[in-house]
C-alpha cells in the first residue's frame, strides 16, 4: 500500500466574501501525478497556492506527511522546501545568473555546501538541455528556457511535491513541447505532482488521475481514460467539448469540390 | 582673438579661491547626500506600508518639499529660523538642512518607486523556495531594488551639487560666489573677465558631476 504525502480535508478559501474553494477533499499517494483541469476561473491556481500556503485558507486542513501546513505554522519554511512550485509566468530572479537562480534556496534554505549544490545543478541543467546555459541570465533565455530553468530550481530542493500552474500557457507553441517533455520525464522517474494545465492530451498522457474543478468544488476525480472517455457529469462535457472544433466545412462547399 | 578674460584665473590665488568655492559647495551637497540617503530608504520603505496614515503624512511631507522652490525653502530655514526660534543657523548649515529634507524627500520617492516596481511573483517565488521573509529581501528583493536604484539617485546627487549654486543668495560663498568676487574685484583692469570666470566655474561643475553620471550611465548598462 503506497502512502498519501499530501491530504486535504473540507478546505475552504474564500477572497473576503467570495467562497472560491468549497469544501474540497483530496488525498496525493507518493508517485502519484494529479491533474487538475477546468474553466478559468474555477479556482485551480489558488487551490495549489493554498497547498504551500502562499494563500491563507479560511477552513480545513492541509497536510504533508502528515504535518499540517497552514501560513502561521513557524515551519512554514520547512514545509515549502519539500513542495516545490513552478508558475505560469517567468519567475526567474533577473539578477542572478541562470546558476545561481537554481543555487540560492539549496545554499541559503537547506545550508548545503557549494560545491555539492554546484554539481548537482549542473547535473540538472544538464539533463534539460540547458547546461551551457548556466551563466546566462534570465534575459537572455527565451520563454520555454526560462520554464525550464523553473522547474530545475525547484527540483534542487529534492521537493516531495511538485506543483505546476500552467506552466506552459504563456509559452509560444513551438517551446511548449519542450518543457511538457520535461514534466513528462519527470512523471516517469516517479515523482508527485500535482499539474494544472490547459492541453488535454498531455493530461491524458502524463496523469494518474483527472480532477475536474468547476465553481469552487471537485465535480470529478477520474484516471484519464475514463474523464475523457466517458465524462461523468455535463459540465465536465461541456467543457470538453470546448477543446474539439466541429468541422466548418461541409464536403460540396470546399473548394476541392467546387473544382471539380 | 577677442579678450576672453581668461588671465584673471592665473592672478594670485584666484583659481585656489574658485577651487575652496568649490570644495564649499560639494561639502554641503555631499553631506546633504550622506544624510539623505538613509533618511530616504527609511522613509521610502514606510511608503510601502500599509499604514494609511503614516503613508499619508509622508506624501505630504514629499508634496511640499517639491512644491516649494528651494530658494523659498532656503530663505524659510535661514531666515524664517532666526526670527521665529531665535537660532542662529549659520548659511552653511542652514543649507545642509534644507538639502537634506529636499534630498529625503526626493529619494524617499525613489525607493518607494523602486520598490513598488518589483512584481509580487519575486516575493512568492522566493517564499515558495522555502526562503523565510528576512531572506526574501536580502537575497531576491533588496539587489534588485538597489540596482534599480543606483542611478537614479546619482542623478538625484548631480542635482543636488548643481542646485548648490543658490546657496549663495543666503550668504554661503561658494564657487558662484567666489566667481561674482573676482570679477566685482577685477572690473577695471580686466572688464572681460566675466566670460573666463564664468567659464572657470561651469568646467568645475562639469568636473564635479560628469564623473558621477558616467559612472551611473556605466551600472545601468551593466545591470540593465
Ligand atoms: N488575490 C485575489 N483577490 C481576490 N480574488 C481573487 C484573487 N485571486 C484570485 N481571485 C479569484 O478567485 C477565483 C479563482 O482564481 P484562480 O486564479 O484560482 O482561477 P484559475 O482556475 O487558476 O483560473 P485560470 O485558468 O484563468 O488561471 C477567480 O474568480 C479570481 O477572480
Ligand atoms: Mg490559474
Amino acid at each position: 500500500m503506497t502512502e498519501t504525502l499530501l491530504k486535504i480535508e473540507h478546505l475552504v478559501k474564500k477572497f473576503d466574501d467570495n467562497l472560491i474553494l468549497d469544501d474540497i477533499n483530496l488525498e496525493v499517494k507518493k508517485g502519484e501525478v494529479i491533474v487538475v483541469i477546468g474553466p478559468s476561473g474555477c479556482g485551480k491556481s489558488t487551490l495549489l497556492r493554498c497547498i504551500n500556503a502562499l494563500e491563507p485558507i479560511q477552513g480545513g486542513t492541509i497536510s504533508l506527511d502528515g504535518e499540517p501546513i497552514d501560513d502561521k505554522s513557524r515551519s512554514l519554511s520547512v514545509l515549502r522546501e519539500k513542495i516545490g512550485m513552478v508558475f505560469q509566468s517567468y519567475e526567474l530572479f533577473p539578477h542572478l545568473s541562470v546558476l545561481n537562480n537554481v543555487m540560492l534556496a539549496p545554499l541559503k534554505v537547506q545550508k548545503r555546501k557549494k560545491e555539492e549544490v554546484k554539481e548537482e545543478a549542473l547535473t540538472l541543467l544538464e539533463r534539460v538541455g540547458l547546461k551551457e546555459k548556466a551563466g546566462s541570465f534570465p534575459r537572455q533565455l527565451s520563454g520555454g528556457q526560462k520554464q525550464r530553468v523553473a522547474i530545475v530550481r525547484a527540483l534542487c530542493m529534492h521537493p516531495e511535491l511538485l506543483l505546476f500552474d500552467e506552466v506552459t500557457a504563456a509559452l509560444d507553441p513551438e517551446m511548449v513541447r519542450e518543457v511538457l517533455d520535461v514534466i513528462l520525464k519527470l512523471a516517469a522517474q516517479g515523482r508527485t505532482m500535482i499539474i494544472v494545465t490547459h492541453e488535454m492530451q498531455f493530461a491524458q498522457a502524463v496523469a494518474d488521475r483527472i480532477l475536474f474543478l468547476d465553481g469552487g468544488s471537485i465535480i470529478e476525480s477520474a484516471p484519464p481514460e475514463e474523464f475523457f472517455e466517458h465524462p461523468k457529469t455535463d459540465r465536465a462535457k461541456q467543457f470538453l467539448n470546448t477543446f474539439t472544433f466541429e468541422a466548418v466545412k461541409t464536403p460540396h462547399k470546399t473548394i476541392k469540390e467546387e473544382e471539380d | 582673438m577677442p579678450d576672453l578674460g581668461l588671465e584673471v584665473l592665473l592672478k594670485g590665488q584666484n583659481m585656489v579661491r574658485l577651487l575652496e568655492g568649490l570644495w564649499i559647495a560639494l561639502r554641503i551637497s555631499l553631506t546633504a547626500v550622506v544624510i539623505s540617503i538613509p533618511a530616504g530608504i527609511l522613509l521610502g520603505a514606510m511608503m510601502t506600508r500599509k499604514n494609511r496614515v503614516v503613508r499619508a503624512v509622508l506624501r505630504l511631507y514629499l508634496e511640499i518639499i517639491r512644491i516649494m522652490p528651494q530658494m523659498v525653502l532656503l530663505f524659510i530655514v535661514f531666515f524664517g529660523t532666526t526670527r521665529a526660534f531665535g537660532w542662529d543657523l549659520s548659511g552653511e548649515t542652514a543649507s545642509i538642512l534644507v538639502f537634506s529634507l529636499w534630498g529625503t524627500a526626493e529619494m524617499s520617492d525613489l525607493v518607494r518607486g523602486a520598490l513598488i516596481s518589483i512584481p509580487v511573483h519575486q516575493y512568492e517565488s522566493g517564499e515558495a523556495l522555502g526562503l523565510r521573509r528576512v531572506q526574501v529581501y536580502r537575497y531576491i528583493i533588496i539587489p534588485q531594488t538597489f540596482r534599480r536604484l543606483v542611478p537614479l539617485s546619482i542623478n538625484l546627487i548631480t542635482r543636488m551639487i548643481k542646485t548648490t549654486s543658490l546657496i549663495l543668495m543666503i550668504g554661503v560663498v561658494e564657487v558662484l560666489k567666489v566667481a561674482q568676487q573676482i570679477i566685482e574685484a577685477n572690473r577695471m583692469a580686466s572688464p572681460n573677465a566675466a566670460f573666463g570666470v564664468y567659464l572657470a566655474v561651469f568646467l568645475l561643475y562639469f568636473i564635479a558631476c560628469w564623473p558621477i553620471s558616467m559612472f551611473a550611465k556605466y551600472l545601468e548598462k551593466r545591470w540593465r
